[in-house]
């Protein structure tokens, strides 16, 4: 009883209740609350299009609710509040796109806004000074006249959380902090996550890695289709309840069986070598790679970020140079592709790593994303976009990958992450390609998603296609593949039998070996 | 369900709404300006930057701009007239002459700046600026700063004759209008533009080849300027080498009162032709009301910067 009345006498940081918020043609949050305890790491889930993004956006103020209450701090928050206003209340939101500007030091972006003054002139002394020690605090000795833009983006993201700390973050809301981060990263990430919390700062963190959730965070709360459905303590609680929650059934992530096997081989690359040009685009030297893929084959590619998948990947399409290797198609051999235009050409297609950056045209039709490089096979004399034509391929892909839409004259960014994954993908199908090369197959979206994704991939392999499949998520990798290429620092470490691989073995093959670096080095 | 969504109604709708309001109000103020005579000549106006503004759109889609378009134009018609008048003024094919070459020398140019933005990776902008400047000079250089004036009959009909009772520039403007709208809508070409202009590495990742199509457009809106420089030596009987300045601004501003984005990727044809009539309605009306051109630069400048307000608006009231 006791237990329960200091509970009650202790009111959450943050109490957000009845939320409702209506876009056109939907309604993105319906009736959502939200508490957060003081000095809590609270996981906020949810398969994408199941309403996060929208709170987070009301939660920072760049976005008004239509309906609804919240107090912060003790305090109701104005909805009106502007995303300054709510910053100087404590409530930081540190986005996936970091808000840092790139040709300022570390110091002026610690400080934008407040920085020291010295009679009317700003305190360059004082301001270093506080940087240094603001960052020693979060275990970061990095020089703060440093241009932000030569940082790691494990770096920045540190300095993205130092800068909620020197505005005196009461509750940092972190959306997907890990996506782009390394396991060392991570682990660094979660000690220093877990380091303000016991100074009393809150988080609000946001992922689709349920693992980390068991890892760093003390609660949660899952939303879905836009409603709140449950919130309850992390520990006790198995993963699978929580992917429960989040899709409302039961997901296995298992292998999926092929009934198939693989044919002769459609692809070979050979001795691909490239010399690393530090601190640039290619920083990592490719070390004389050699693969092969065969028809109705997936081959697997794993490794941290930045050991070389998808920068071989990437060679291979023609996407980035190299400096020698053959790679030969059906035994013909031929120097390395030098542009995608030759590699859509000679039969390749690509669903890059990052969807947005490099695969979407966020504002143009979901038809004209689909079509874009098939236009050429769908044109009268080569010139004019056969309309009709190009409908029925839309039409067809959308049955195959059962895309949900509205209708295909939308713009690709209404769309879920999930579907614009399989507009990509449909992308590439419409191509008919020898060799599809898939980066980040499920990145940032759903399980039920990853699911179609992943028996599309299937499908796609048992229908005589090679493909080659990039994923950071070994259970992934682990799932799809036949074989699988292990990269380690730019070199190929090894190449497993996906049905007697396990995790511990990549990860064996995939981690740099030496003594535990100091945590600072490894950032 | 949602109610009527005023906003996007006005994004959509606002730019055409206006110009219409306009109409009425000066046709209401003074009768003349609704007479044929001045309904004609306003469209005469517009047609020669209108012909240049659907060139610039296609810039403006791919993310680029062209400053260099007014200079190019008297550089064009410059060298058109100078051609024509060294092979002699007086055949009655002068005028085919002279509008090759003009073309032509616009084309030229604006390949040369195309491939100096994609081959250097220099900003757009400063290689039109730098163009803006260098052809002017060319054009004085051409014929030492002085007109090349006394055309013949045939030459000043391209810029003063009519088909049909239309004047013949408009039907130019027309015919480039209608070229340039199916480019846009059902051509390869122009989704290539528009994939271009919306994400260029998503682009070059689904096989376009990019510095190609971007110099294609520069080399396009050269072309156009080209064409427009010839059409107003026709319709002012001579070549001058300060025909065109500031219609670069105005070109631009037609785009960009029609809605497109500098950023690339969205606008079109449709919305530049209402920005172009809006311009030319605003012009030719403020001075039938006998406003002061000083006061019309003035009312010109705050339509462009609403006219981009209220789209930024709307866009982040969704």
């Amino acid at each position: 009883m006791a237990k329960s009345g200091s509970e009650m006498a202790a009111p959450p940081l943050l109490d957000v209740r009845n939320i409702h918020k209506q876009f056109p043609g939907v309604k993105a949050l319906d009736g959502v609350e939200l508490q957060i305890q003081r000095g809590e790491v609270h996981a906020l889930l949810g398969e994408n299009g199941a309403g996060k993004s929208t709170l987070l956006k009301i939660l920072s103020g760049a976005q008004r609710a239509d309906q609804g209450e919240a107090t912060f701090d003790g305090a109701a928050l104005n909805p009106a509040h502007t995303p300054r206003e709510r910053q100087r209340l404590g409530l930081i939101t540190i986005y996936q796109e970091f808000n840092l500007l790139p040709f300022m030091s570390i110091a002026e972006n610690l400080y934008l806004g407040r920085e020291p003054m010295r009679r009317g002139f700003i305190d360059w002394a004082a301001m270093h000074d506080n940087a240094r020690t603001l960052l020693a605090s979060i275990g970061l000795s990095v020089d703060p006249r440093r241009e932000v833009r030569h940082l790691s983006v494990a770096h920045q993201q540190m300095v993205e959380i130092g800068r909620a700390v020197a505005q005196q973050a009461k509750l940092i809301v972190m959306d997907e902090p890990t996506a782009a981060l390394s396991g060392r990263e991570v682990e660094i990430l979660h000690a220093v996550i877990r380091d303000l919390q016991a100074r009393g700062v809150s988080f609000i963190y946001v992922t689709h890695r349920l693992d980390e959730v068991k890892m760093v965070c003390d609660s949660f709360t899952v939303l879905r289709d836009g409603r709140y459905v449950a919130r309850g303590e992390v520990k006790g609680v198995e993963i699978r309840e929580l992917i429960n929650l989040m899709v409302g059934r039961d997901v296995e992530f298992a292998r999926l069986p092929r009934t198939v096997a693989p044919g002769e081989t459609v692809l070979a690359v050979k001795g691909i070598s490239r010399a690393g040009d530090s601190g640039g685009r290619h920083a990592m030297p490719l070390k004389d790679l050699s693969i092969e893929v065969k028809a109705g084959e997936i081959l697997g590619f794993a490794g941290l970020v930045g050991a070389g998948r998808t920068e071989l990947a990437r060679v291979i399409f023609g996407a980035d140079r190299c400096d020698g290797g053959v790679i030969s198609i059906h035994g013909r051999d031929m120097r390395p592709l030098r542009s995608p235009k030759e590699a859509i050409r000679a039969g390749f297609a690509l669903v890059p790593e990052d969807r947005k950056q490099q695969g979407c045209f966020l504002e143009q039709s979901i038809s004209q994303n689909m079509t874009l490089p098939s236009l050429k096979r769908i044109a009268r004399w080569g010139i004019f976009v056969n309309e009709g034509r190009e409908r029925q391929m839309v039409e067809e892909y959308q049955t195959v990958l059962r895309i949900k839409m509205a209708n295909s004259g939308v713009a690709i960014g209404t769309l879920s992450g999930g579907n614009q994954q399989k507009v990509l993908l449909a992308r590439c199908m419409a191509l008919k390609p020898k060799v599809l090369i898939v980066d980040e197959p499920t990145r940032g979206i759903d399980i039920g998603a990853k699911a179609e994704v992943h028996q599309l991939l299937c499908d796609m392999a048992q229908s005589g296609m090679a493909l080659i499949v990039i994923s950071s998520e070994m259970s992934e990798v682990l799932a799809l593949s036949d074989r699988i290429v292990v990269f380690r620092e730019g070199c190929i470490t090894g190449v497993l039998d996906a049905r007697s691989a396990t995790e511990k073995k990549l990860m064996a093959l995939m981690a740099i070996p030496g003594p535990a670096e100091p945590l600072e080095a490894a950032v | 369900m949602s109610g009527f969504d005023l906003v996007g109604w006005l994004r959509r709708y606002g730019t055409s709404l206006f110009l219409v309001a306009l109409i009425i109000f000066f046709g209401a103020e003074n009768s003349r300006f609704l007479s044929i005579r001045n309904v004609t000549n306003i469209l005469t106006e517009v047609s020669i930057y209108g012909i240049i503004a659907v060139g610039m759109t296609f810039v403006i889609l791919t993310g680029g701009v062209d400053l260099a378009v007014g200079s190019l134009l008297a550089f064009a018609g410059m060298a058109g007239a100078y051609v024509m008048q060294t092979l002699g003024i007086d055949h009655s094919w002068s005028w085919l002459v002279a509008i090759s070459t003009a073309t032509l020398v616009g084309a030229a140019v604006g390949y040369l700046q195309g491939k100096a933005v994609t081959l250097f990776s220099i900003p757009p902008f400063i290689v039109t600026l730098g163009g803006m400047t260098i052809w002017r000079g060319a054009t004085l250089i051409l014929n030492d700063g002085s007109p090349i004036a006394g055309f013949d009959a045939n030459y000043r009909w391209w810029g003063t004759g009519s088909i049909l009772g239309v004047p013949v520039p408009v039907v130019f403007f027309g015919a480039v209008v209608a070229a340039g709208f199916v480019t846009q809508r059902y051509t390869r070409y122009g989704r290539y533009i528009y994939a271009v202009g919306g994400n260029p590495e998503a682009a070059r990742l689904n096989g376009l080849d990019v510095p190609r199509i971007i110099t294609s457009v520069y080399l396009m809106v050269g072309a156009l300027a080209g064409l427009a420089g010839f059409l107003l030596s026709a319709r002012l009987g001579a070549a001058e080498a300060v025909g065109g300045v500031g219609y670069e601004l105005r070109v631009i501003a037609s785009v960009v009162i029609g809605g497109a984005s500098l950023a690339g990727g969205r606008g079109g044809i449709g919305g530049t032709i209402i920005g172009a009539l809006l311009i030319g309605v605003l012009t030719n009306g403020l001075v039938i009301m006998h406003v002061s051109s000083y006061w019309q630069q003035i009312v010109i400048g705050l339509i462009i910067v609403a006219a981009v307000a209220f789209d930024t608006y709307a866009k982040s009231h969704r």
